[in-house]
């Protein structure tokens, strides 16, 4: 755990006045938090700094004991000890700490060590605050997010069990309602919001609803025509091959596709690209038929 | 049916120690809607969390009203261009791989 210098953090000197403190830190916070910075976790912990430092510069004994054992902090328990009846008195939190959706983890070890954690108060006396918003990312194979279905996962130590809709897109986002940290001072839990990572499989890609793949036929179908069967998501489909397909040549499997998010029965397309396969180790006979055919 | 569930505005603002002025002015400006039930006003439940956010902005960050505005359109419009971004991001992978 190193020394936090929370003078820095808010660009403040050590001799500045409660004043400038509360200044430097409403600057800072308008700058970064993270109700003006959706999804930016590096604002986010870069508020949390800003918030530990304010809430310790901006009380004159959290500040007094700071000062006196900054950089020996690992000390100061004998002093908060010391100390500790005279607090007791005292009303809670001198300082202003902005809530933000935040619990008392938001403060950093070397704050704990010092102070044991946030007082709360705030502007807003016994504010019940919500906890804390969770992220957290979720990796499906395509397979997968095809279909709806149940899955457990665990955040922090508790397992939630969650609904995941087909058709669920790579990178959406979904919300479970307090989920989240724990409330402060009674407050509502926070929210848990999973991000979902999907890969696309080695034999379909997916670009929104629609799948796209590709599907070798041999020399002979693509010429003269004939049926081929098709792998889909869904399972195999016979088509017929027009005769004379080029290589390349694309065909639409209408409803083939990926289910659509929340609608059930509908469904986009699966595009099938045709690659024409050559027939290698020719026999003497095919090479002769090749031929002659070339020469019509 | 979560957006039936409403909450008391006066409910709400001795909740959070604010003067239901302020709510009222958000509301008056469409930055939060509120409904009027048998001369009572009513938030629904389902915009709580926004509208905490901008109690927030005003008491915690001391920004005003006008700058509330600013700040929600301007949100609104980062969080449209991150899902535009997600798309992107889909439709790039898709031609990379």
């Amino acid at each position: 755990m190193d020394f936090v210098d929370y003078y820095k953090i808010l660009g403040v000197d050590k001799n500045a006045k409660e004043e400038d403190v509360k200044k430097a830190y409403r600057k800072l916070a308008r700058k970064h938090h993270p109700d003006l910075n959706p999804n930016d976790k590096e604002a986010h912990k870069k508020f949390q700094q800003i918030n530990e430092a304010n809430e310790v510069l901006s009380d004159p004994e959290k500040r007094k004991k700071y000062d006196k054992y900054g950089k020996d902090w690992q000390h100061g328990e004998e002093y908060e000890k010391a100390q500790q009846s005279q607090r007791r008195s005292h009303a809670p939190g001198g300082g202003q700490s902005f809530s933000g959706g935040f619990g008392e983890d938001d403060f950093s070890d070397f704050f704990a060590s010092m102070f044991g954690g946030s007082e709360g108060g705030g502007r807003r006396g016994n504010v019940k605050y919500r906890g804390q918003d969770y992220n957290a990312e979720l990796q499906l194979h395509l397979n997968d997010a095809y279909t709806t279905h149940q899955k457990t996962i665990t955040v922090n130590g508790k397992n939630i069990r969650i609904t995941i809709p087909a058709g669920i897109a790579n990178g959406q986002k979904i919300k479970l309602g307090g989920h989240g940290g724990p409330g402060v001072n009674g407050g509502p839990g926070g929210d848990l919001y999973i991000t979902f990572s999907i890969a696309d499989d080695g034999k379909f890609k997916r670009l929104g609803n629609d799948l796209y793949t590709t599907h070798e036929i041999d020399l002979y179908t693509a010429v003269l025509g004939g049926d081929t069967t098709i792998e889909t998501m869904s399972g195999k489909v016979k088509i017929k091959v027009n005769a004379e397909t080029q290589n390349g040549t694309k065909t639409k499997l209408k409803g083939k596709g990926f289910p659509v998010y929340k609608k059930d029965g509908e469904f986009g397309d699966l595009y099938v690209t045709y690659s024409v396969e050559i027939p290698t180790q020719l026999s003497d006979k095919q090479k002769e038929l090749f031929t002659q055919l070339s020469q019509l | 049916m979560e957006k039936d569930v409403m909450i008391a505005a006066d409910e709400f603002c001795n909740h959070h120690n604010i003067s239901f002025a302020f709510v009222s002015l958000l509301s008056q400006q469409g930055l939060i809607e509120m409904t009027t039930i048998e001369e009572h006003q009513f938030i629904p439940a389902n915009r709580l969390q926004q509208l905490e956010k901008l109690v927030r902005l005003h008491y915690d960050l001391d920004i005003n009203l006008e700058g509330i505005e600013a700040i929600t359109y301007l949100l609104n419009r980062i969080e449209n261009m991150q899902h535009e971004m997600i798309d992107l991001k889909n439709r790039l992978q898709f031609y990379e791989r």
